[in-house]
């Protein structure tokens, strides 16, 4: 009996412009039996969703099979002409991609959406399709599962399109899932709702999985097999257990090694005391801040209320949350992007004007704004030196000779090689990309640097370097940081203090190892427990705690009135949490706590 | 459990991706590289077209040409003549060469087309990017002006236009590029918001830069690809636009050539199997379509967002 699905020496090759074929599947083999889930791990361009995708017999434009075979309990699918790979398609093998908003057709119920394929290939009658979603959207645990297929996709929150889109593969009861990172772009405790409901339903529908990823993390939790690809090689193939607790290939043990630790007490580097002065580089007072129109000077919806932050000299500041908190909104406010609406910016203790138009040259050269997206950030008709050398001759003033000099030497801070100088960001991988945007922030000579998410798209090991990258910057330029992220390990791993925001407020603030340790605001505990271990088993363990099951699956809501944590906390006191707002307690050295709980209470 | 190294100071060398794609250059198909010889050829036209031509484009030919000469024939009817030795290509409606009028024309309808593409180039790109990175009332303002043009129908403005201040080819060129505009100002706007919201435009706006090198240095390079692809597409729509004119005796006077007047003044001769109106029409469908062929080559370079961006 052969398995359900064997790739065998499977040989992919990339044609150039000029004709040549550059291999980028080097004869890979691996089976899947039913049942299994197979998790293939890898940086962006190990090949990893090629070979995904050839499951399917499928292979994106420009690329060529040019050996080996994928057969699908035994029969050859790249062989099969088109209308057999339509046949199979959606029916035996699905593929879920990596966004779900971007699967979803925003003009079509959701029901339509996923019965579509079932129903297109003649499986089912739309009745008994719609009935098959209505179980597989509680096997998810969605909410209102009889309803559900008649609303749209932007009724529903991301996390809950993101498994609607696990109900749209399975619709058709297919033997094989093709998972392309579907929870990549996710906050950590979204996330784990993803990653749980993706692990029950394979389960329960005893189909088989091929499950795409960078984040071994992840793959402990769901993987019954891992293949770890690099540049288009098998490194290492073998059970879960084996790969992460006795990985017998190096680069299995750098991937490893990229895993930044979960976060706990302990972190976070020590304050270097020879760049601190009395006054912080960078503060911000009593800030209120959103977007729509204004009357009366608040503005429609506020994103910040009340935040205030200070950044010591030389000091890193982690801003931590999830998605739509307002982490990246503190850093338009303090950049001027978004003028204020209340508060007080305040640079070197001097007050800043709210928006960047009026500030000064000076001001702005020492406050530098680093984007998340390397990709967007880059003009792509402007050659790297260009993008480096205009800062330096707007700011400093530096022309010809002197300008070429520093931008070698600014490409040297950055380790990126001279050549890079006469290239195109397009001509950049994403790491190196993200290396320019750096650069370009530094070459202002800039006193504080605002990074917001700059290594969230990038791969674990690419990531881990720019971190490397940046604790080197801190400690030679003395340069503080605020360093915004949504993934907690990461700024464990960097700053020294570190600032929780939830629905815009902040809930916690103090030093690293201080939030980082008990008494914890619930909300922290929350993302701390979401971070996934790398240790297999990991996530039933944490779905069986009391934050998880209070707070996770639960969407954030902005109030007016009482705690903004109230619907998701496990600590909450009816009456009281939902109708004043939490004192802030202060729990020494500037660790402040947003709770009704007492410090006792929080501690266990 | 793991057993992790401490890393701390020890810099990771750095990892060496797979290099990056090289910039891609544009390549032609074989579909763009004969659209760009057709171009070439025309292009050609325009500057030899007059001195190569066997009879001036006013030339009515003479009734003793069409006869040997001391034979005892009778002179023929000069109009709508077939092709013969005398005149390559048959004559038209009044007996001029066709093939004359055709090379002379090409200078008349690619010259007006072009000066007034680029008018409407010049009118239409600074508006739109000024309205695209003005925003607010001047956004508002043009944008209502611009859609109140876009709805008359252009050929109907062109008729009144011409109807009431007359036809010089002066008139013709500022007519069209104002019409055109219209249009270019749309996609410039367009396009220019795009850029506008980009991260790189927002780097440029954090680090203090001013309105003029935004536009210059952040936004132009960027719209430029997309903007050239539109410019063929509406050079092709002038081409139309003055050849219908013409068609409908409006445009260029006689007895100037100009291919839309000599496809409408030849159309009499189509009944007697004349070509008179055929060639100056393949004429600016050869013509059309190659520049097309050269505008699909260029998107499909720039990719499927361009396609997408242009609707």
């Amino acid at each position: 009996m052969p398995a359900l699905l064997e790739v065998d020496q499977l040989k992919i090759d990339a044609r150039k412009d000029d004709g040549s074929l550059v291999p980028i599947v080097k004869g890979v083999s691996f089976s899947v039996e039913s049942g299994e889930v197979v998790a293939l791990i890898g940086e962006s361009g190990s090949g990893k969703t090629t070979i995904a995708l050839s499951a399917l017999g499928y292979i994106k434009p420009g690329f060529e099979f040019t050996g080996g075979e994928v057969r699908l309990t035994g029969q050859d699918v790249i062989a099969m002409t088109p209308a057999q790979k339509r046949q199979f398609r959606g029916q035996r093998v699905a593929y879920l991609a990596q966004s779900a908003a971007a699967t979803f057709n925003p003009a079509f119920t959701i029901g339509a959406q996923v019965t579509e394929s079932a129903v297109l290939h003649g499986q089912m009658s739309q009745e008994a399709a719609s009935q098959r979603a209505e179980s597989l959207y509680r096997a998810l645990e969605l909410p209102d599962p009889e309803r559900l297929g008649s609303r749209y996709p932007h009724q529903v929150s991301g996390g809950q399109l993101q498994r609607l889109m696990a109900a749209m593969a399975l619709c058709g009861r297919p033997e094989l899932l093709v998972l392309d990172e579907p929870t990549t772009a996710l906050d950590v405790t979204t996330q784990i709702e993803v990653l749980k409901a993706f692990k029950a339903l394979i389960r329960q529908e005893g189909s088989a999985a091929i499950y795409v990823t960078h984040d071994l993390s992840v793959v402990a939790q769901i993987a019954d097999h891992i293949v770890v690809l690099y540049a288009g090689e098998i490194q290492e193939y073998g059970t879960a257990e084996q790969v992460i607790n006795r990985p017998g290939h190096d680069y299995t043990r750098r991937l490893i090694a990229a895993v930044r630790p979960p976060p706990a007490a302990g972190q976070g580097d020590d304050l270097s005391r020879e760049h601190q002065r009395d006054v912080p580089a960078l503060m911000v007072k009593n800030i209120t801040a959103g977007y729509g129109k204004r009357s009366r000077g608040t503005p429609e919806v506020k994103v910040l209320r009340d935040v205030n932050v200070s950044i010591e000299r030389g000091q890193t500041v982690g801003v931590i949350g999830e998605s739509g908190c307002g982490k990246s909104t503190l850093a338009r406010v303090m950049s001027g992007l978004l003028p204020a609406s209340e508060g007080d910016v305040l640079l070197d203790g001097e007050s800043l004007q709210p928006d960047l138009r009026k500030r000064s040259r000076v001001e702005l050269q020492k406050m530098q704004f680093v984007f998340q997206m390397a990709d967007t950030a880059l003009n792509p008709r402007q050659r790297i030196d260009h993008i480096l050398g205009r800062p330096l001759e707007f700011y400093l003033g530096l022309k010809g000779k002197e300008k070429r000099q520093r931008v070698d030497e600014l490409l040297h801070i950055v380790e990126l090689p001279q050549e890079f100088a006469a290239r195109y960001p397009e001509e950049l991988s994403g790491g190196q990309k993200q290396r320019v945007n750096l650069a370009r922030a530094l070459a202002a000579s800039p006193e504080v640097l605002l990074c917001d998410e700059i290594i969230s798209a990038l791969d674990s090991i690419v990531g881990a370097n720019v971190i490397e990258l940046l604790k080197r910057l801190r400690k030679q330029t003395g340069v503080s940081f605020v360093f915004i992220s949504h993934d907690l390990s990461t700024v464990a791993s960097f700053a020294d203090e570190i600032v929780v925001l939830y629905a815009g407020r902040v809930v916690e603030q103090g030093r690293t190892d201080r939030v980082l340790s008990p008494p914890y605001h619930p909300y922290t505990r929350l993302l701390i427990a979401s971070v996934p271990k790398l240790r297999v088993g990991w996530l039933e363990e944490t779905m069986e705690t009391q934050e998880a099951k209070a707070g996770i699956d639960r969407v954030v809501k902005l109030t007016e009135t009482g705690c903004p944590f109230f619907n998701r906390c496990p600590l909450k006191i009816e009456g009281t949490c939902d109708r004043e707002f939490p004192p802030v307690r202060n729990l020494g050295e500037g660790h402040t706590i947003a709770c009704h709980r007492s410090e006792d209470e929080l501690k266990c | 459990m793991l057993v992790r190294d401490d890393k701390t100071g020890a810099t990771t060398p750095f990892e060496e991706l797979p290099d990056a794609p090289p910039r891609r250059r544009l390549k032609l198909s074989w579909s763009g590289k004969l659209g760009t010889c057709v171009v070439a050829f025309w292009m050609a036209i325009i500057f030899i077209g007059p001195t190569i031509a066997p009879y001036h484009e006013a030339d009515i030919l003479d009734e003793a040409l069409f006869i040997e000469p001391g034979s005892n024939q009778l002179y023929p009817e000069t109009d709508f003549q077939g092709p013969s030795m005398v005149a390559y290509l048959g004559t038209d409606f009044i007996g001029r060469d066709t093939l004359s009028r055709t090379l002379w024309g090409a200078r008349t309808t690619i010259g007006i087309s072009l000066v007034a593409t680029v008018l409407a180039y010049l009118v239409g790109m600074t508006l739109g990017i000024a309205a695209a990175v003005g925003r607010g009332i001047l956004d508002m303002t043009l944008s209502r002006v611009n859609d109140a043009l876009l709805s008359i129908p252009s050929i109907m403005l062109g008729l009144v236009v011409i109807a009431a201040i007359g036809s010089t080819i002066p008139i013709l060129i500022v007519l069209t590029g104002l019409i055109y505009a219209a249009s270019v100002f749309r996609i410039a706007r367009a396009l220019g918001q795009d850029v506008m919201v980009s991260d790189f435009v927002e780097a440029a706006r954090v680090r203090g830069e001013g309105l003029w090198w935004i536009i210059t240095r952040e936004i132009l390079p960027n719209v430029a690809t997309p903007l050239a692809t539109d410019f063929g597409l509406r050079f092709v729509y002038v081409i139309l636009f003055i050849s219908s004119l013409s068609f409908l005796g409006l445009g260029v006077q006689p007895p100037m050539a100009e291919w839309g007047s000599m496809v409408k003044e030849n159309l009499a001769g189509l009944p007697y199997g004349s070509i008179a109106p055929l060639v100056p029409a393949l004429a600016i469908a050869t013509l059309t379509i190659s520049i097309n062929l050269i505008v699909d080559d260029i998107s499909a370079h720039s990719g499927g967002n361009l396609a997408k961006r242009m609707i």
